[in-house]
């Protein structure tokens, strides 16, 4: 690593007070307090120690990782903030994470910034910054740069946060969903919905207690391995809002082609499909966070498969369908009982059913 | 998983599918036409085309799917009213999820939400009421609809609301009758259908008698049916049964969740609750005498419409729906001309494309709409 390291400039500050106030973004002592105590603690690392606007960044120390630069952003509104499987902490981290991910690239820093509600606990803040940073510590990349703003009570619901990720994608890596081609295999890396389950659980309007957690995890790893495995996968995405429905049909316009998928192969958790059964919500429009869709050519599609497998993130890895040459840009499904239904895109948010 | 497999076995189907075409095959019928069997329930809509079963029957039948989506079947104008409900700064307008999204001639309850109104999400009438007793400061008025499937729990929670004494909640009641509806579709002039599957969650409450007249009267035989799959295909061969046995009857295929009396509690509540409205104005169909509920005066103060005004204002359906005629089976959804063009789920003109147990939603979403106009060019040509 040729990183130029500056050592801390003064000693850190602490804050002594329970809870966020307008002062702590005001830009003066309070707001130095905050950061130190709350972020630059937790994420300590050389980039971000200065403090200064930016983090800069070697470019020969990029490039040893590939040839392009990969760049995304993401905002983080859940509610609530802490659910079962994770908090919002944990989900900006592996959202920004995974969005590089599944672009081939090595994820490698982050920037983070974080719009606080005036009242939020700062023991809250601690927990959230505590965990963005231990997930970044699990996905290999580091929080280099930050903000911190404070907003008047009702201005935002608690806590907001964004974060963008830069990585970069080794040389010969090509991916896009243009790419696929009648015949190609359609895999998951596990069970779908969790997320979208877990999080509508832990809302508690459903008045519905499911013991269902969120699947929210960085798939740098397991991505690794299914590229080593697989290296003509034409396409992956992340099938975060939306689901893999959602996916799939963006995979099918992209492509000009139809994409068919067999319930009966497409993994569920007993609690997820109850969930949804009671609700009347179908799991293929929930959301994950810790899942991937992969286009894999038809030689390829096996090894691909147990590549996943034998990472602690895929045991339960499937196809669970075929690219086709077809009605382009449609996606139906084969369902468990033998018939044949289309998976459209959703028009709004699901919403349960009267009866 | 336990009760819900066993009702989507594939072998099964198969077994059930080659019954119907081996009765079909030896039936006498009229072979110029389809059978036409009305499934009078939105839950059964959602179904069939949530497992693709139309798509496994045998082109003989044709499935018509009627007019059992409650959330559809509401008039613009009762939606107008929900809004002005809503938004009286007093009130948290408390409603079913798939109530959300339908539109008013204005705006839906999910654009009065945007808008700053107080609207909530609830998933039972019980839910609404603690909602009341949390906001003693507030009105909390929640949005009573569907048939007689809900129309019990909207009453259990008056009664339960009466009990405890809470005074800052009220229903706004559009529950309606599935019986009068029917009635208002067999007596129309232009009817072809040979047979219907009863609702089996409205019969779960009101029992087999109600519909004796379908049979009696009108010669139209209907099998009371469960929302699994198999069970829509063996009611399905039921009803095939009953035609080639020259039998009209009122079939229960839905015993183990529907008793042939109803249920004794809950008509006891909706009768203690419920007055029959003179008529109800059904979006697609028109006024339908006896078709709603209202709430009785002993419950006055419970009722959103004494306790609030309302607008209370009739809007015509856009004239270039043709939802009665899909209702009726007399066109299929992708023959109406607005269909997938001007009326689509995101933008409903139609009460059919709203909720996803419409017909024309469902076609939309899981039949698509090239499916439908491609078999019927093919079938012009």
């Amino acid at each position: 690593m040729n990183m130029i390291s500056f050592p801390p400039r003064r000693s850190r500050g602490k804050v002594h007070v329970p809870t966020v106030t307008l002062a702590h973004g005001g830009g003066g002592k309070a707001m130095k307090d905050l950061i130190d105590d709350v972020f630059v603690g937790a994420f300590d690392n050389p980039l971000l120690a200065p403090l200064d606007d930016q983090a800069r960044i070697d470019l020969l120390d990029l490039a040893q990782y590939g040839d392009r630069l990969a760049f995304t952003t993401d905002s983080f509104v859940v509610d609530p903030l802490i659910f079962p499987g994770g908090d919002i902490g944990k989900l900006a981290v592996c959202g920004t994470v995974n969005d590089l991910a599944v672009g081939g690239a090595l994820p490698l820093y982050l920037s983070c910034a974080v719009i606080v509600e005036e009242g939020v606990p700062i023991d809250l803040l601690r927990q959230i910054a505590g965990s963005m940073a231990a997930t970044a510590k699990d996905a290999g990349v580091k929080i280099v740069t930050g903000d911190t703003k404070v907003v008047n009570k009702g201005a935002c619901d608690q806590m907001f946060i964004t974060t963008t990720g830069v990585g970069v994608v080794a040389a010969g890596v090509e991916l896009g969903a243009h790419r696929a081609r009648p015949g190609d295999a359609v895999l998951v890396n596990g069970l779908l919905g969790d997320h979208g389950a877990a999080i509508l659980g832990a809302r508690g309007d459903m008045a519905l207690r499911a013991p269902i957690e969120s699947d929210c995890a960085p798939l740098q790893g397991l991505i690794a391995r299914l590229l080593e495995a697989a290296p003509n996968t034409r396409f992956m995405r992340d099938p975060t809002r939306g689901g893999i429905a959602t996916v799939l049909n963006e995979i099918a316009e992209a492509s000009q082609l139809a994409i068919e998928i067999d319930e009966a192969a497409t993994p569920l958790r007993d609690e997820v499909r109850g969930f949804c059964e009671i609700l009347g919500l179908d799991p293929l429009y929930l959301a994950n966070e810790g899942k991937i869709v992969a286009i894999a050519p038809p030689d390829e599609a096996a090894a691909a498969v147990d590549a996943m497998r034998a990472h602690p993130l895929g045991r339960q890895a499937a196809i669970i369908g075929h690219v086709m040459a077809g009605e382009p840009g449609r996606v139906a499904m084969r369902t468990i009982f033998g018939g044949r239904r289309i998976v459209d895109m959703l028009v709004g948010e699901q919403l349960p059913r009267i009866c | 998983m336990k009760y819900v497999d066993e009702f989507r076995d594939r072998a099964k189907a198969d077994v059930l599918i080659k019954a119907i075409e081996r009765l079909l095959a030896r039936m006498k019928r009229d072979e110029t036409r389809p059978l036409q069997i009305m499934e009078v329930c939105g839950g059964h809509t959602h179904s069939i085309f949530r497992y693709g079963v139309e798509g496994m029957l045998p082109k003989s039948i044709e499935l018509v799917h009627g007019p059992g989506c409650p959330v559809c079947v509401l008039p613009m104008g009762r939606v107008d009213d929900c809004i002005a409900i809503a938004e009286r700064p007093e009130v948290i307008f408390a409603t079913f999820g798939d109530a959300m999204r339908v539109p008013g001639s204005r705006k839906s309850l999910l654009q009065a939400k945007a808008d700053g109104c107080d609207v909530r999400m609830v998933y039972s009438p019980m839910d609404a009421l603690a909602l009341a007793r949390q906001n003693p400061a507030r009105e909390v008025a929640f949005f009573g609809i569907g048939f007689e499937t809900t129309m019990p729990s909207t009453a259990l929670t008056v009664l339960q609301a009466e009990r405890e004494g809470i005074e800052n909640f009220s229903i706004f009641c559009n529950h309606i009758t599935i019986v009068p509806t029917i009635k208002a579709i067999l007596d129309s002039p232009d009817l072809r259908l040979d047979g219907f599957l009863g609702p089996g969650h409205v019969s779960m409450v009101i029992g087999d008698a109600p519909y004796e007249f379908i049979a009696r009267y009108y010669r139209k035989p209907m099998v009371v049916a469960g929302f699994e799959p198999l069970d829509i295909l063996q009611s399905i061969w039921m009803l095939l049964k009953q035609i080639d046995e020259g039998r009209c009857e009122i079939e229960n295929q839905y015993a183990r969740v529907a008793p042939a009396g109803g249920n004794a509690v809950a008509l006891k509540a909706v009768a203690q609750v419920y007055e029959l409205r003179e008529f109800f104005e059904w979006r697609g169909l028109g006024s339908i005498d006896h078709s709603g509920v209202k709430i009785r005066d002993a419950y006055g103060r419970f009722d959103a419409e004494r306790k609030f005004e309302v607008p209370n204002a009739r809007i015509a359906d856009p004239k270039s729906c043709q939802c009665g005629e899909v209702l009726k089976g007399v066109i299929k959804p992708w023959q109406c001309k607005v269909f997938g063009r001007a009326c689509t789920p995101e933008t409903p003109l139609g009460a059919l494309m709203v909720s996803s147990e419409g017909a024309c939603a469902a076609y939309y979403q899981y039949g698509g709409v090239k499916r439908g106009r491609d078999e019927a060019e093919a079938s012009a040509a």
